[in-house]
């Protein structure tokens, strides 16, 4: 049943950077299926620039794990999706390839960085897609487009070929218009990859379950908080009233390292990146380097010319944290906090089986609104700390605001995505009935 | 006026080629050597983005045989670290590394000072680390180098010492005895060009210390070191201060540089790499088992074949040399070890030949015609030399009997001199007459022209013996 899938989409949203117009596909569970890949996971023969200037033209020699997993399921690759710069950012508006629009208000942002994949799905151009999650880069999208995006346990899915923005934080998962297809798609790429060290041998294979009867839900204080749109926290709340009508228990918590969450998020994850980047040399990657020039003049001029403003500004402030002198007042501390937070969610998770709140403090912003760096960095707080814990996070649909989608966000222990999986398919198909 | 110049202080940090068959993150192949440039690569090694590493056992085992072998204390758990540096060699622009958590510490290699007693020189730390690629010049005024990244990725051992060694010389044997170890491990082929690098700090107790950076040859950096101490030394005597700096050894001058302070101002900004979990290998030691290591071997080799401590010592100095003497030592233990040690390192030497290019058997057979006495000392020296020849040559080794038999090298004994004698006698009559005026020189002067006509043939001493009888019972 192998062949080609013709794909030629209206993308009025600019989903995509890069589209397939033949994309093969070949049998097993995903047989003929379309799949969008966001830009910063690699696809042997096909150009991946995560959403860079710098990477404009690089066609990777070799597929990433999940690809691998994608093609041997079946999958039709139709494109690369959209995508903040190197996944720096929340709107999608950073990327070199222009910003993607919000398919429910084309006026929006459609969240970010994994942007591109959320709009694709929103947008009826593929039913499922690809994202990744650094701080909420899949979660963040798909509360904005109203998917369902989920966040997987770090470690459950190979990062091998994922082009790496901060890689103690990321994973990739997967985007889909229904819990069941990113449940299926999630079945699709969470196998062993013993080239992914930091990855455990504990394969997803599950079939979404409804029922929530004695889930005990732990109901953290600060996810409720200042800077929390109190209309998102009510629609959050009657998501929640929900699941408790269906027989679930719903514990009052609190999480303190949370305010600690995204100074740690900021500096460990602006370190890493600050690394990761420095191989963008103009090297191997990018234009020709002008050879009249020494080598360090070189790469600083390529560097300063190809990289976005935010990718620059993220390097200084991740050069900065590590730097002699410094690096015990950031990094080290900000491993501190990342361990208290961890301790903090292992605790609630120790009384409660899952912890719920909004993925977002707000609906999706205007295209522009964003200005200030900090003020964007405010709207991770809520999706952060589930990647510093490295716990699974799933944001699932609950209702508008303002006609724009609002987020239920679901977090579980570390390996228990089936349960994450089941109490947001349990919310679901309870609200579709 | 004398200045009070302090004594000289040499530390080393010694990089070591791992002689793994693949690279320390991915599964390529280490043996580039004959294969053209970037031939031995993957995503991995090229660090293309979004690869992974992952580290190869082996290297984690030879660090361990090596930590073993030195008597250095395995840490619970180590880890990677990235240095973070700019430089077109390097694929990531970060070397994955050890940092703050090596795999092994405090360690000792015992060596001989310079008045030749036993010192311990300290181990601080060994740890792993990945090569760089290589920065290949073009040369002729090209506007561009090249990058090969076929060494991308071999593993190294870094091994820094305390600052124990005293003088350039004690540095030279510290790395032999170290390379010794090396290869008596298996975990290091010394053949291999750029399988041993050298960073080393000097200073003059009391001055600013400077590193010499990348020595590349280990006969190098006795001579790095040598122009260190001179030139150290004569700034202090003029009064003048050592400038705590990093230089460069010019292989080609023998003379060391100073690298411009640029590059020095390095933050590398280590972090612990991400992608990389602790490593906990303690519980792996148990298993490890070291062979005889060089000193025990030297004196197993004086107590059980009888040997003097000069021969044992070079025996044992190469691995391959000692299998090779104890392969044939059993003809006659003293015998072989003044054949091989001697005479046979010095033929290969001069013809700079490996131990391995020697057919055993054909020395076995050459030590059984000496023991014999079926050949003189001369005459093997001959054999040996025609036999080294062949090989050298690519040609099929003769066997030793029968290049005795071809070049008519049986040794001749007793009445077969006669003639000769006879002969020599009436030709040197003056020489005669000397010898019995009690002139020593004159028998010496006689032997020697019965050695010439019997071409080496004959032991000089039972010569000596005939040609005296033979005029003392006025043969004549």
């Amino acid at each position: 049943m192998a062949g080609t899938l013709k794909f030629s989409p209206d993308d009025r949203c600019n989903a995509f950077i890069t589209t397939c117009a033949e994309a093969p596909f070949g049998e097993g569970v995903l047989a003929g299926t379309a799949v969008a890949v966001k830009d910063n996971i690699s696809t042997a023969g096909i150009q991946t620039t995560c959403g860079s200037k710098i990477l404009e033209g690089y066609v990777p020699p070799y597929d990433a794990h999940v690809v691998e997993l994608l093609r041997r399921a079946g999958a039709a690759i139709v494109g690369k999706t959209n995508m903040d710069e190197f996944g720096m950012g929340s709107t999608t508006e950073t990327s070199a390839f222009g910003p993607t629009k919000n398919p429910v208000d084309l006026e929006r942002v459609p969240g970010g960085s994994s942007g591109g994949s959320a709009a694709a799905v929103a947008a009826g151009l593929v039913s499922m897609a690809l994202g990744s999650d650094t701080g909420g880069s899949i979660r963040c999208p798909a509360a904005f487009t109203g998917i369902v995006g989920l966040k997987p346990t770090y470690g459950r899915v190979s990062r091998y070929g994922l082009i790496a923005c901060a890689n103690s934080l990321e994973q990739i998962g997967p985007m889909a218009r229904t819990v069941e297809d990113a449940s299926r798609l999630m079945s699709v790429i969470a196998h062993h990859d013993p080239r992914d060290v930091t990855m455990l041998d504990r394969p997803y294979d599950h079939q979404p379950v409804a029922g929530v009867r004695g889930l005990r839900i732990g109901i953290p204080e600060e996810f409720f908080g200042e800077g929390v749109d109190p209309r998102v926290a009510e629609k959050v709340r009657d998501a929640i009233g929900v699941l408790e009508g269906l027989g679930a228990e719903t514990v009052r918590v609190s999480i303190p390292g949370m305010q600690y969450a995204l100074a740690a998020y900021y500096v460990i994850c602006t370190s890493e990146a600050s690394s990761n980047l420095a191989r963008f040399d103009g090297v191997r990657y990018g234009p020709a380097v002008d050879t009249r020039k020494s080598w360090h003049e070189a790469y600083q001029d390529l560097r300063r010319e190809l990289l976005g403003a935010e990718v620059r500004r993220r390097i200084m402030l991740g050069t900065f944290a590590l730097s002699a002198g410094y690096a015990g007042d950031y990094y080290t501390k900000a491993q501190a906090a990342r361990r208290k937070i961890q301790e903090d969610f292992e605790r609630v998770l120790r009384e409660t089986d899952v912890i719920a709140g909004p993925t977002m403090p707000t609906v999706a912003f205007r295209l522009g609104e964003k200005t200030d760096p900090v003020s964007m960095y405010l709207s991770d707080i809520l999706t952060a700390p589930a990647n510093l814990a490295g716990i699974p996070a799933i944001s699932v649909p609950c209702g508008r605001v303002d006609g724009l989608p609002v987020g239920l966000q679901i977090m579980g222990r570390r390996f228990e995505d089936e349960r994450v999986i089941d109490a947001a398919y349990t919310y679901e198909q309870e609200v579709r009935a | 006026m004398t200045v009070d110049i302090g004594e000289t202080i040499v530390g080393l940090e010694i990089h070591v080629q791992l002689a793994t068959a693949t690279k320390l993150f991915c599964g390529c192949s280490t043996d580039y050597q004959d294969d053209g440039p970037n031939t031995h690569c993957c995503p991995v090694c090229l660090g293309l983005p979004g690869a992974l590493p992952h580290v190869n056992r082996k290297a984690v085992e030879y660090g361990l045989k090596v930590a073993k072998a030195l008597d250095m204390r395995v840490p619970e758990e180590s880890e990677f670290a990235r240095k973070n540096y700019f430089y077109p060699d390097l694929a990531k622009a970060y070397q994955i590394t050890q940092s703050d958590k090596p795999l092994a510490v405090e360690g000792t290699v015992e060596i001989e000072d310079d008045e030749g007693h036993e010192k311990i020189v300290r181990i601080t730390r060994a740890h792993l680390e990945e090569d760089p690629g290589r920065l290949v010049h073009v040369g002729g005024g090209s506007k561009y180098s090249l990058v090969d990244y076929n060494r991308s990725g071999i593993p190294l051992l870094e091994i820094v010492t305390e600052p124990d060694m005293r003088s350039p010389q004690e540095a030279r044997r510290f790395l032999n005895k170290l390379r010794t170890i090396l290869e008596y491990l298996g975990v290091f082929d010394g053949e291999r060009e750029g399988g041993l690098r050298v960073d080393a700090n000097i200073s003059m107790r009391g001055s600013e210390r400077v590193e010499v950076k990348n020595i590349s040859s280990y006969k190098g950096v006795e001579k790095a070191l040598t122009f260190e101490v001179t030139r150290q030394r004569n700034l202090l005597r003029r009064g003048q201060k050592v400038a705590r700096e990093t230089r460069h050894f010019m292989e080609g001058r023998g003379i060391t540089t100073s690298a411009r302070s640029k590059e020095e101002a390095h933050d590398y900004r280590y972090f612990p790499d991400p992608d990389l979990g602790p490593i906990r290998v303690t519980g792996w030691l148990a298993g490890i088992d070291l062979p005889e290591l060089p000193t025990a071997r030297k004196n197993r080799f004086m107590a059980q074949y009888g040997i003097s401590l000069n021969h044992a010592r070079t025996l044992t100095g190469d691995p391959r040399l000692a299998d090779f003497y104890e392969h044939v030592a059993h003809i006659e233990p003293v015998l072989a070890a003044t054949w091989v040690a001697d005479t046979l390192l010095g033929e290969l030497n001069y013809r700079n030949m490996g131990i391995a290019a020697v057919p055993a058997e054909q020395i076995i057979e050459l030590l059984a015609l000496l023991r014999s006495e079926a050949i003189t000392d001369r005459a093997g020296v001959q054999v040996l030399r025609e036999m080294l020849d062949a090989c050298a040559a690519g040609k099929p080794c003769e066997a030793p009997a029968a290049i005795v038999e071809r070049e008519g090298l049986a040794r001749v004994v007793g009445d077969d001199f006669t003639p000769i004698v006879q002969a020599v006698v009436a030709a040197n009559p003056q020489a005669v007459e000397d010898y019995r005026a009690g002139k020593k020189g004159a028998l010496n002067f006689l032997v020697g022209q019965v050695m010439k006509e019997t071409r080496g043939r004959a032991d000089p001493r039972e010569l000596g013996r005939i040609v005296s009888e033979y005029i003392d019972t006025g043969g004549v």
